[in-house]
């Protein structure tokens, strides 16, 4: 609309904070393609890498898409108490720290967990959780609710008067899924497989636990290797560039598979009754076994890790320290970054774009590209620290505006008109129009920040020396140290607190009557 | 005196409009769907950009941004911030930062009781009546007492008796603060009730204002065909 002024400053911090963006990715994009000579050039194993980096986010996709559609078929069609609080368990493996799903994963599937045991106790083998399966288990465990939750949303979006037309037609349970449900699902799952793949596509703590070896190492965990075994610069500035690349060409294919959706929302909720007999023994079978593959491995978690939660040891309690501060820094650049782009979205496309490719290039291979850029002045390591809160910060970043950004609009839309006639002030439409209606995104987006921020093994593990650890560092030494016990409670301690971080920020910030 | 001299044009869509409100007159805008009358009221009010030129008393408005223009205007939704009280939606129209001395207070709470809102000031529009929206709405136009009051049907989802109800409250708010009014509707017997003259707007052009029984009495083929 054209009377209203901007706030002075809102273009040049959203243009600030694209120009951060931008240098993040493409400037670590330039380093790593300048120091990418590599002594023995593109080897046999990196050939492997990127071929296991894409079959294991392609297996993944699909392996969490195909288990997804019956549990979310079930979930949108059945009402039964416990409903909402298993989609809100949906949630939870987002928000869940990688390390603590693979402990928990661990805890079931693996050597010694509960499956082997029924397996030895029926005479079988037991059967190893590393390599490509376990890699592609874990994706499941964490990228499953998301997939859920995503066609969900698919669901919810066939209107209710679509499925009283089909059964005043007489609709029988083919014809439904042919003219309802089929058609939506043609719309919504190539978007989930592409964000799926896309976020496996960068997996690293996963393949850090479960992979390795020639067999089962991503770019990601190249890229770590290359720096932290043999301190090849040139031949982790290599990788890192395949994988900066891999992820722009992915995102490219993501812009092309993701149509804007055009609104088609129902005038009301109340459809029909679901078909019952054999199909709701289905969804039953897809409903709970869902709900046993998420909610087992944190509760092996917690059975194994709350008894020792007490006598952690103290490097356990300092490293858990520094994770607080970093996720705090982290999302204060959330928020700051969050909120320039969102204002700047309400009259322009661009800052939308540059926030969903905030994190193109890969955590680790911006990382490297830092490295790469401050080695010959600084101390990388005196960075790691911050870089890891920005890095953070840029991760969350498209999930903010994906919450934010809508929101803003949408208000803007409805109340735009009105705050000009009455003459409201930027500041008093930022506070009366906008703020109420962005609060609850708000506090949703800060918390994830949070949560994914104190959770993350990534950009640190380049950087980082002994006695600066963040908590899954610790945690993943405690691992790697087979002292399986204490892992088990830093991995309480980790999920308590990214639990603990998303639940408070989105209450303090997002209120609890937030929105009407 | 209202008067202006536009032409409105978006995405291919044309009205021109070259007319005269007296002061105080109270003027119905009809014609079909699609016509153009929200887009008129709409450039009236500065939501759509225009080509020519309005005058309010001879002076031009068109330039003024929409809160400084002597005009009020109720949507046909949206009137209501929705994690606002009655009160303080009502009182955006007084002062748009909620800042309120105590003489203001008492100013909001004597125009929702005009509007037979007593008591209701607390709560929230989704907690109120589709007609309380209505009157809350109308609250803000009396406070604001902007000597031009434009309508774009924002009773059309009431029922019949609230909506003449509604309509009666506005012609009194009207009255109260000398105001002239134009309002959309698609309702001959609420331009019949309340105007004294109706803009016929149809096939890109927005007539000047004719007598109300006369023009309804021998509508123009538009109009006829509009009214069935």
């Amino acid at each position: 609309m054209r009377w209203r002024a901007d706030p002075p400053l809102i273009r040049p911090a959203a243009a600030l904070v694209a120009a951060v963006l931008v240098a993040l990715n493409l400037g670590a994009l330039v380093m790593v393609a300048l120091r990418a000579e590599g002594g023995e050039g593109w080897q046999a194993a990196d050939t492997a890498a990127l071929r296991f980096t894409l079959v294991q986010a392609a297996l993944s996709a699909l392996v969490s898409v195909a288990l997804a559609i019956p549990v979310a078929r079930a979930l949108a069609r059945r009402r039964f108490a416990g409903r909402g609080a298993l989609v809100a368990l949906m949630g939870a493996p987002f928000i869940l720290p990688v390390l603590v799903a693979v402990a928990g994963l661990l805890a079931i599937f693996g050597r010694n967990g509960i499956v082997n045991d029924f397996f030895g106790f029926l005479g079988f083998d037991p059967v190893s959780l590393y390599g490509l399966h376990g890699v592609v288990l874990a994706h499941v465990f964490l990228n499953l609710p998301l997939a859920v939750r995503l066609l969900l949303q698919g669901w919810a979006r066939i209107p209710a008067e679509h499925h009283r037309l089909a059964a005043a037609l007489g609709f029988g349970g083919w014809a439904r899924f042919r003219h309802l449900e089929a058609p939506m699902l043609a719309r919504v799952v190539p978007g989930v497989l592409a964000v799926v793949f896309l976020i496996c596509l960068t997996s690293f703590a996963v393949a850090l636990t479960l992979g390795g070896g020639p067999r089962a190492t991503t770019l990601e965990l190249a890229i770590w290797q290359a720096f932290r075994f043999d301190f090849d610069l040139g031949r982790a500035a290599m990788l890192a560039a395949v994988q900066a690349g891999l992820g722009f060409a992915a995102l490219a294919a993501l812009a092309l598979v993701t149509r804007p959706e055009a609104a088609l929302g129902g005038l009301d909720r109340v459809a029909p009754a679901p078909p019952g007999g054999l199909a709701r023994a289905f969804d039953a079978v897809a409903i709970g076994a869902a709900g046993l593959f998420l909610l087992a491995p944190l509760g092996a978690v917690l059975a194994r890790g709350l008894p020792r939660l007490a006598s952690l040891p103290a490097p356990v309690w300092e490293a858990a320290g520094r994770s607080l501060i970093v996720a705090a820094a982290s999302v204060v650049l959330l928020a700051l970054m969050a909120a320039a782009l969102t204002l700047a979205a309400l009259r322009a496309r661009w800052p939308e774009a540059v926030g969903m490719a905030a994190l193109t290039a890969s955590p680790l291979a911006i990382g490297t590209g830092l490295f790469i850029a401050v080695h010959p002045y600084a101390d990388p390591a005196a960075l790691a620290l911050p870089v890891t809160a920005l890095v953070n910060a840029a991760m969350a970043l498209p999930f903010a505006l994906r919450a934010l950004i809508p929101a803003a609009r949408r208000a803007e839309a409805e109340h735009g008109r009105l705050s000009l006639a009455l003459g409201l002030s930027p500041g008093a439409h930022l506070r009366l129009v906008l703020w109420p209606r962005l609060r609850r995104p708000a506090g949703f987006a800060l918390g994830l920040g949070a949560a994914l921020s104190l959770g993350d093994l990534g950009v640190i593990a380049l950087f980082s020396q002994p006695g600066s650890e963040t908590l899954p560092m610790q945690m993943h030494a405690l691992m790697g140290a087979f002292r399986m016990a204490d892992a088990a409670g830093a991995a309480v301690l980790l999920m308590a607190l990214a639990f603990g971080a998303f639940v408070g920020l989105e209450r303090v910030i997002g209120g609890r009557h937030a929105g009407a | 005196m209202l008067e202006l001299d536009v032409t409105i044009e978006q995405d291919g869509f044309r009205l021109a409009a070259a007319l005269a409100v007296p002061r105080g007159a109270r003027v119905a805008v009809m014609g079909p769907s699609g016509a153009g009358k929200s887009t008129l009221l709409g450039a009236l009010a500065g939501f759509v950009p225009l080509e020519g030129w309005v005058r309010w008393q001879g002076v031009r408005i068109d330039g003024l941004p929409p809160a400084e223009r002597p005009l009020s205007l109720l949507f046909q939704d949206h009137n209501l911030l929705p994690h606002l009280t009655v009160f303080q939606n009502v009182a955006l129209g007084l002062r748009p930062d909620l800042r309120l001395d105590a003489g203001q207070r008492g100013q909001v709470e004597a125009a929702l009781a005009a509007v037979g809102l007593e008591g209701v000031g607390a709560r929230r529009p989704g907690q109120v009546s589709g007609g309380q929206i209505g009157r809350a709405g109308l609250a803000r136009v009396l406070l604001r007492a902007r000597p031009l009051i434009l309508l774009d049907e924002p009773f059309a989802a009431l029922g019949p008796a609230l909506k003449r109800q509604m309509l009666d409250l506005v012609g009194q708010i009207a009255t109260q603060n000398g105001a002239t009014l134009l309002m959309v509707t698609h309702d001959p017997a609420d331009a019949r009730h309340l105007c004294d003259s109706v803009i016929v707007v149809a096939d890109g052009i927005a007539a000047p204002p004719a007598a109300t029984a006369p023009l309804l009495d021998n509508p123009p083929p538009a109009l006829a065909a509009y009214l069935g």
